[in-house]
């Protein structure tokens, strides 16, 4: 089993350098022709002006933060729907779903809870 | 040990040439499409048919001038390309291409690990891909950037849920997280036609796999018109051609998932199944899903970007929720 | 020996993040160091064949948490990308009790007599997790939904205060 896992990193690792490799290259390879107005921070042609890290709307981190409890219920999810056959054929189907719908019928109450409030709303 | 640490280095240079190679003529292949969706003839002079266009295309961008805008965070600058095509290539550990083949005497499995978590690895990595267009449009330093990566972050995941409420579905239908098994378990009926749970999970897939690799209707990251182009403004060179490798090569794998997941992986329709090999089958249904991309964007204007996360949160996440507690009674019901 | 080069691997991309995290002047670049540092304890989880642990570790920690932190980062003044000192005059203090703690720690560690013996692993440890969410452990699991909700509603009464 971890013999597969060992396949996996050295695909990574394989993956990491191929990414690397065009980098090395168009280091040897591209040609150098700087000046300052190159690098200037592209603004539509205008001089750039003032800062780009400036603070932005709650409204991302409202959505990140409800992202993250879901992602949670989602994770939780996944070991459920893996024995849900095998419980069924234990006859414990029927108790098996009303567990998941409990977990999911409360956590849908917080979908519904964000919606009545406007977090869901981008404006 | 060297003996297998050599054999696992092989499949992975031969697994990603493959990959990259096929990467570079979905370009040509788009532009050809989209020249005939749209009455032109698309890039056609360099070799026979264009074929040669990808090379050309690629030893431009090796010869482009890789310079560094002077604002930005030069390591993150440097490390958000390399992240989204690390994270693309990275899905096909995991994929399987066919059942094993016989060569040289041996039996070898078309899959490069099959690990019994597969899905989760999947999924897993598509999670970090987050980062590349977060920290590109961050370190860049520029208003159009950033904006650009935070309306993309916020996209890709609200609709990474719905990706997984997708494939929880499946899980439920295959009773594995292993992706050989879950192929397996399609043996006589792809989960596709699974009526309605199958095809909902399907559907639900397909969305959010066009969100989640920024493609039109979806592609608001990237939405010229008000963005310029969005977490990519400050890139040029190879630096911006790794972000397209990732984004294309993230077509064809969210084109191998629906096969792996919902269109039965390597085994073909009912009669004519057996008339094919299977690597043919799954090659003929990730084509199939491709062009379908393709069709999409030639096809659908762009959407606003309320109307995007209106659509993630109060249509498919429901749904998807619904949709998993709908194929488990109707499993539970079945068994009776 | 394979395992234990990997193991040593892994620390190394579990710890040097993990430096960084904690010095750098940078808040992003700090924020942004957690995602190998997690990664790192992913391939230790890997390591140990706890392969939905590991799941986890990937989706929620370096794939949520770490997203939610550098929005939270963004949204303040830290996203400038301005210098910040990580450290305050309390700096002695802290390094002596974090000492202190690594000392006792170590102590208590080398002192535990670890069971050596192997037990056999399930077939599938995600499916052996799902057994136990599901009889065992059947009240976790539904007040961690519970939970879930309440930090929710939390979170929307605070961040809705402050618009």
């Amino acid at each position: 089993m971890l013999l597969d896992w060992l396949y996996v990193a050295v695909f990574a690792v394989v993956g990491i350098i191929m990414a690397a490799l065009p980098l090395a290259v168009v280091w040897l390879l591209a040609p150098r022709a700087d000046y300052p107005q190159k690098r200037l921070t592209y603004e539509s042609g205008v001089v750039p002006f003032g800062q780009a890290w400036a603070q932005f709307n709650i409204r991302y981190y409202l959505f990140a933060l409800i992202f993250v409890l879901f992602e949670v219920e989602v994770i939780y999810l996944f070991p459920w729907a893996v024995v849900f056959r095998e419980f069924i054929n234990r006859q414990l189907g029927g108790f098996v779903f009303v567990e998941a719908l409990l977990f999911i019928v409360i956590l849908g109450m917080g979908l519904i809870y964000a919606w009545r409030k406007g977090a869901l709303e981008w404006v | 040990m060297t003996g297998l640490l050599v054999e696992a280095l092989i499949k992975s240079i031969v697994l990603l040439l493959v990959l990259l190679t096929a990467t570079a003529y979905l370009t040509l292949l788009e532009r050809r499409l989209l020249a005939k969706f749209q009455l032109r003839f698309g890039p056609n002079r360099a070799g026979p048919l264009g074929l040669l266009q990808p090379l050309a295309d690629g030893l431009k961008l090796l010869f482009k001038e890789s310079f560094v805008p002077a604002q930005v965070d030069p390591i993150i600058y440097w490390l958000a390309p390399s992240i989204s095509m690390v994270t693309a290539l990275f899905v096909y550990a995991v994929i399987p291409f066919g059942p094993s083949i016989q060569l040289f005497g041996r039996s070898i499995p078309l899959v490069l690990a099959d690990v019994n978590v597969g899905i989760l690895v999947v999924l897993a990595t598509s999670s970090i891909g987050v980062y590349g267009i977060i920290l590109g449009g961050w370190s860049a330093s520029n208003k159009f950037s950033l904006l650009g990566s935070l309306r993309s972050s916020a996209q890709l995941i609200s609709y990474e849920l719905t990706l997984g409420l997708g494939v929880i579905a499946v899980v439920l239908l295959a009773g594995s997280l292993s992706m050989v098994q879950i192929v397996e378990a399609q043996r006589d009926l792809w989960f596709v036609f699974r009526f309605p749970y199958g095809t909902v999970a399907f559907m639900l897939f397909l969305i959010a796999g066009v969100a989640e690799t920024n493609r039109a209707p979806f592609d608001l990251p990237e939405a010229e018109q008000e963005l310029v182009a969005g977490y990519q403004t400050e890139y040029g060179g190879f630096k911006f051609a790794m972000f397209y490798i990732g984004e294309y090569m993230s077509v064809i794998t969210i084109s191998a998932l629906a096969t792996t997941l919902f269109l039965g992986g390597w085994y073909g329709p009912p009669v004519i199944g057996r008339w094919l090999p299977g690597i043919v089958w799954v090659i003929l249904k990730i084509f199939a899903g491709v062009f379908w991309f393709v069709w999409l964007r030639a096809t659908f204007p762009r959407v606003r970007h309320d109307q995007l996360m209106t659509l993630g949160w109060k249509v498919l996440l429901p749904v998807g929720l619904v949709n998993v507690l709908l194929a488990a009674v109707v499993l539970a019901l079945r068994s009776r | 020996m394979g395992e234990l080069a990997a193991f040593i691997i892994l620390a190394i991309v579990t710890l040097l993040p993990a430096v960084v995290v904690v010095t750098s002047r940078n808040l992003v670049r700090a924020a942004m160091s957690l995602i190998p540092s997690f990664l790192g304890v992913t391939g230790l989880f890997v390591l140990l064949q706890a392969e939905f642990v590991a799941g986890i570790q990937i989706l929620i920690y370096a794939g949520a948490i770490a997203v939610l932190i550098l929005f939270v980062i963004m949204l303040t003044q830290g996203g400038t990308g301005t210098a910040l000192r990580q450290v305050n005059e309390q700096q002695l203090v802290g390094g002596l009790v974090a000492g202190a703690l690594t000392i006792a720690l170590l102590g208590l560690l080398l002192r535990t007599p670890w069971p050596l013996v192997a037990g056999t692993l399930p077939r599938s440890n995600v499916a052996a997790v799902g057994g136990a969410f599901l009889t065992n452990f059947i009240l976790a699991f539904e007040i961690s939904s519970l939970v879930l909700l309440v930090s929710l509603v939390g979170a929307l009464v605070i961040a809705r205060r402050e618009q």
